[in-house]
């Protein structure tokens, strides 16, 4: 590689305070380098950190260590030669496609007739032609984030930053853009040098970026960097295509080996230790129709990711969790781009509700510390009864505030479906008491 | 209109910065009022301009009323914009100031338009200008608080990503204010304009005639035209100053605020599709014409012309940040506190060192007749009012035609209405500490209609239908499907009417009837009174002890009430 590098990354890292004063560390030690000509992925589930280092780069944020540069000087603040397209378009709903766009270059003090001449041509670049009065809510979704796109490109910029920009579209919608959006890149007739494109969906990465980043959570970090030599325009059914898919699930699935033994590997998918492990948002109802899923034909057991994916139409973000999930509850294994069953997920599947809740109850009393946690509570109090403030407090010594609330209502919701324990809304309490 | 009011609570219950906050407000008003003693003497008696009962001049009275409305308004957008961006800009600061502003929400401030007179006078002594300021500082309390609430939430709540948006083109601070954040602030910040408007009408009919110790003033105005009637014992004028209001009243909600809300609506970032956007034929009229357009073409300019003349910050912002803030604001609340404990000094060593331990136990006593009076008329309300909000609100014909007419009500200066009430109960020899109340919730009832309304409207349809479906009904039927359904939207209505009663007290527990003084034994009345009297030490006593009250009331009862009812009840 010859050409100049756009941007340097160096062992970049990102913490935040904890509530307890310790520091929470989202990114760590980051190396990337973009160079002109090519378009890098950054490939990852949520809270891995991807966007957290998009946004270092766009000068959203300063990182904590570590250090960016660009074209040679380091990053301090938004600067001008890099823009960004949003995942929810970040429009401003007051201002018409026109103002919209021409927003970037007003900031620049630009005159009139040169905004005007501009934002003209970005708005006819992207094919929005005739909807320079419209307001952003006249406009369907697609249309929205082209004007996004028609916005970043405007001022110009040598670098285009986009997060997760498809992810809010239906998948017709998505496939449109993607394809204007290479068939302008390859014909060079945009004004950027370079791209970095955040991303949850492994085909989209796969389809459009010259090299990808594959990021591991906890802390988010580079599990590894693969580079796509495909000919542009690529084809998901090419047979080298789905290889290369599959072969990022594998990696995405790699266990870390950690020398703290069995139990800490497997809590380690989710932030934090003990019953400070951090959370996800899965609902009973979620794992068991992806045990049931794994269980039925045609996987009897043991199904490849990538296939399963395709066929509960999950994305990774959606599909990940669950699995880790039942990961956690040692109802499944992950390892090599596949998910497998165990003797418990097996037991869970072939059952009737009465005996499903009672295998629940076992898997969560065993291996989530938190369930077992707020169970010990009640039973060694006479009145059995806890105050949900309780272990709020307690939660936030390990994680902030809304991981807490989000970490202690998914244990009401596991320990309710378990029936282990029962908790009153309304007074904010945990109690043994069951109304049945 | 069926969207509710908001209400811009902290979330905390009640904090030190609470505490801190109320002392310094109270303080300030004692302060003023402690101020004014000494200048107080020497005002004589204002040479204003000699009013008339001819209906005839009505026009004119209406038309300054108006113009004092107006001032207000403006003067309340650049305290808010400036105040609220203050408090969301800088977290030490908003520490102190939000707390502050909920407690001067609370302040029954009304008790308190003597001082401001006194004080506005002797800045511009003997003229009318200074008696103007006042009544104008009088409507700019009703309504200031409420509107910078609402834009410092709206500061709080832009969505990271349009903020980051703004920052990535690198808008300058002031084209982020004008071109994000004021768009953002601004249909909650219309939509509370518009509320308060109610307040402010109250105030300016009771601003403008006033009678402090010696000193009169009547400003020319709907206000003073009709103390002028109550003093000649004229109905007939009484009459036709009601209708005018009404008429001004009208204008004002045809002409400036329902343009308003329909033009704001594009400010709306999250556009329900269900909603039907609001309509406003002056505001299609205003979008056709040309005169408006470069009007508006020309303050888009001043803001672009602004921003770019306005210097660029060059260096990176971070190097000129890292130091600033913090120091101007340790700066700027050092010297704050610095004031405020000179200014306790002063009051603990006048005011409060005067009063006995009688007269506190008096206040409190009448406060507490107050408080049943309140309680009593919001629970008697809310027993009429609410069923038949719901009765309405289930029907979308008669919600229509019934809707506007409350709003009107709620915004229409009840006070306007007083002499009649006064009038018959001179007359027919009632019991003014009963026959009085009424009037303390005359003009507040409506919130607790239109709000309920509004909640019945918005209750799903598919809710309705499964109750028809399951077959419930009668009493089952109000406790479990309507009563809760309305909840948080009766709440909402409840806490704004029992806060403008209290205002109310001041001006409903004690009036007159020409010569004739009809008295009713509260808070309210002890103020008038200490008003009337010229009693600084006593007003400042009353007014304490009224917002004590209030913010004892709203923190204890009204604040969890709501949460409660947010929680509960909420369909979303």
């Amino acid at each position: 590689m010859n050409a100049p590098a756009l941007l340097q990354v160096n062992e970049v890292s990102k913490s935040f305070p904890k509530p307890d004063g310790h520091e929470l560390l989202v990114l760590q030690g980051v190396n990337l380098q973009l160079v002109e000509g090519q378009i890098v992925g950054l490939l990852g589930r949520s809270g891995s950190g991807k966007s957290t280092l998009l946004r270092l780069i766009a000068g959203l944020a300063d990182p904590s260590g570590g250090e960016l540069q660009y074209l040679g000087r380091p990053v301090s603040g938004p600067a001008a030669g890099i823009s960004m397209v949003f995942q929810s378009f970040a429009l401003f709903p007051w201002l018409t496609v026109f103002e919209n766009v021409a927003l970037g270059l007003e900031a620049q003090r630009l005159p009139r007739g040169e905004i005007r001449t501009r934002t003209l041509a970005a708005i006819d670049l992207i094919g929005l032609d005739g909807f320079e009065s419209a307001y952003p809510r006249e406009l369907s979704g697609g249309m929205r984030q082209r004007v996004g796109f028609a916005r970043a490109l405007v001022v110009h910029p040598n670098i285009l930053l986009m997060d997760e920009p498809f992810s809010a579209l239906d998948i017709l919608t998505a496939e449109t853009l993607r394809t204007d959006f290479l068939d302008l890149w390859s014909e060079g007739r945009m004004p950027i040098k370079g791209v970095i494109l955040v991303t949850h969906n492994i085909e989209e990465a796969v389809l459009m970026c010259d090299r990808i980043l594959v990021f591991g959570s906890n802390p988010g970090r580079v599990l590894s960097e693969i580079a796509v030599t495909l000919p542009q325009p690529r084809d998901r059914l090419d047979p080298a295509f789905r290889e290369l898919v599959e072969r990022i699930y594998v990696e995405m699935t790699a266990r870390t080996s950690t020398p703290s033994g069995a139990a800490s590997a497997r809590t380690e998918l989710f932030p934090g230790l003990g019953i400070g492990t951090m959370l996800p948002r899965v609902s009973s109802n979620e794992l068991a129709g992806l045990l049931e899923a794994v269980a039925a034909a045609p996987f009897s057991g043991k199904a490849d990711l990538p296939k399963i994916a395709s066929d509960l139409q999950m994305e990774i973000d959606e599909l990940f969790p669950v699995a880790e999930t039942l990961q956690m509850l040692r109802f499944a294994e992950l390892e090599g781009g596949d998910i497998k069953l165990t003797e418990a997920g097996t037991a869970f599947a072939s059952s009737a509700p009465d005996e499903r809740k009672r295998v629940f109850a076992r898997q969560l009393l065993n291996f989530v510390p938190l369930a077992a946690h707020v169970r010990r509570v009640l039973d060694e109090r006479t009145s059995h009864i806890a105050r949900r403030s309780r272990f709020i407090d307690e939660l936030e010594d390990f994680m902030s505030e809304d991981s807490a609330e989000q970490t202690l209502s998914v244990i009401v919701s596991w320990g309710r479906y378990a029936e282990i324990f029962a908790y009153e809304d309304e007074n904010e309490r945990f109690t043994l008491e069951n109304p049945a | 209109m069926t969207r509710p009011q908001s209400f811009g609570f902290i979330r905390d219950y009640v904090t030190r910065w609470d505490a801190l906050a109320l002392l310094v407000v109270l303080c300030l008003l004692a302060f003023l009022a402690e101020a004014n003693r000494g200048l107080f003497a020497p005002l004589s008696q204002l040479d204003a301009v000699p009013l008339s009962l001819d209906p005839w001049q009505l026009p004119q009275y209406a038309a300054r009323t108006t113009l004092r409305m107006f001032a207000a308004l403006g003067l309340s957008l650049a305290f808010t914009l400036s105040y609220a961006t203050w408090a969301a800009k800088s977290e030490r600061a908003g520490k102190l100031l939000i707390p502050m502003l909920d407690i001067l929400q609370s302040v029954p401030i009304l008790g308190f338009i003597s001082i401001t007179y006194v004080f506005f006078m002797s800045l511009v002594p003997g003229r009318v200008l200074g008696a103007e300021f006042a009544a104008i500082f009088a409507i700019f309390t009703s309504q200031a608080w409420n509107m910078a609430f609402s834009f410092y939430q709206s500061l709080r709540t832009i969505p990271a990503e349009l903020s980051e948006a703004a920052r990535s083109f690198r808008l300058t601070p002031w084209m982020r204010f004008w071109q994000l954040e004021v768009p953002f602030g601004m249909p909650a910040l219309i939509w509370n304009m518009m509320m308060s408007m109610s307040g402010g009408w109250f105030f300016v009919v009771a601003s403008e005639a006033i009678s402090v110790g010696n000193t009169h003033v009547a400003l020319p105005g709907v206000g003073s035209y009709i103390a002028l009637a109550i003093e000649q014992r004229n109905l007939k004028a009484i009459g036709w100053a009601i209708a005018t209001m009404a008429l001004v009243i009208l204008a004002y909600d045809q002409l400036l605020f329902r343009p308003l809300v329909a033009w704001v609506d594009r400010f709306r970032v999250e556009q329900e599709p269900g909603d039907e956007p609001p309509e406003s034929w002056v505001l299609t009229m205003m979008r056709r014409s040309r005169l408006i357009s470069a009007l508006t073409a020309l303050f888009y300019a001043l803001v672009r012309w602004t921003s770019w003349a306005l210097p660029v910050v060059t260096a990176p912002a971070k190097v000129a940040r890292s130091v600033d803030p913090r120091l101007r604001d340790r700066v700027l609340l050092t010297l704050l506190l610095t004031a405020i404990a000179f200014i306790v000094y002063q009051v603990a060593h006048t005011a409060v060192v005067q009063t006995s331990g009688a007269e506190l136990r008096e206040v409190v006593m009448l406060a507490l007749l107050t408080m049943a009076r309140v309680v009593v008329l919001i629970a008697l309300a809310s027993l009429l009012w609410v069923p038949v909000g719901v009765w309405i609100g289930l029907r979308p014909r008669a919600a229509q035609v019934v809707q506007p007419i409350a709003q009107f009500l709620a915004a229409f200066p009840a006070n306007l209405l007083f002499p009649m009430a006064v009038y018959l109960i001179v007359r027919w020899q009632l019991n003014p500490d009963i026959w009085l109340s009424p009037l303390m919730i005359l003009g507040t009832q409506w919130y607790i209609l239109f709000n309920v309304i509004a909640g019945a409207a918005a209750m799903p349809a598919e809710l309705r239908h499964a109750a028809r479906n399951l077959r419930i009904s009668g009493w089952l039927w109000w406790r479990k499907v309507a009563l809760p359904a309305v909840m948080p939207y009766y709440v909402t209505g409840a806490i704004t009417a029992s806060g403008g009663s209290w205002n109310a007290a001041i001006v409903a527990e004690l009036a007159s009837w020409g010569s004739k003084q009809v008295r009713a034994h509260g808070l309210g009345s002890y103020i008038a009174e200490a008003t009337l009297a010229g009693n600084y030490h006593r007003i400042v006593l009353g007014i304490a002890t009224m917002s004590l009250f209030v913010v004892a009331i709203n923190r204890v009862f009204w604040r969890p009430l709501y949460y409660y009812a947010e929680r509960r009840f909420r369909l979303s």
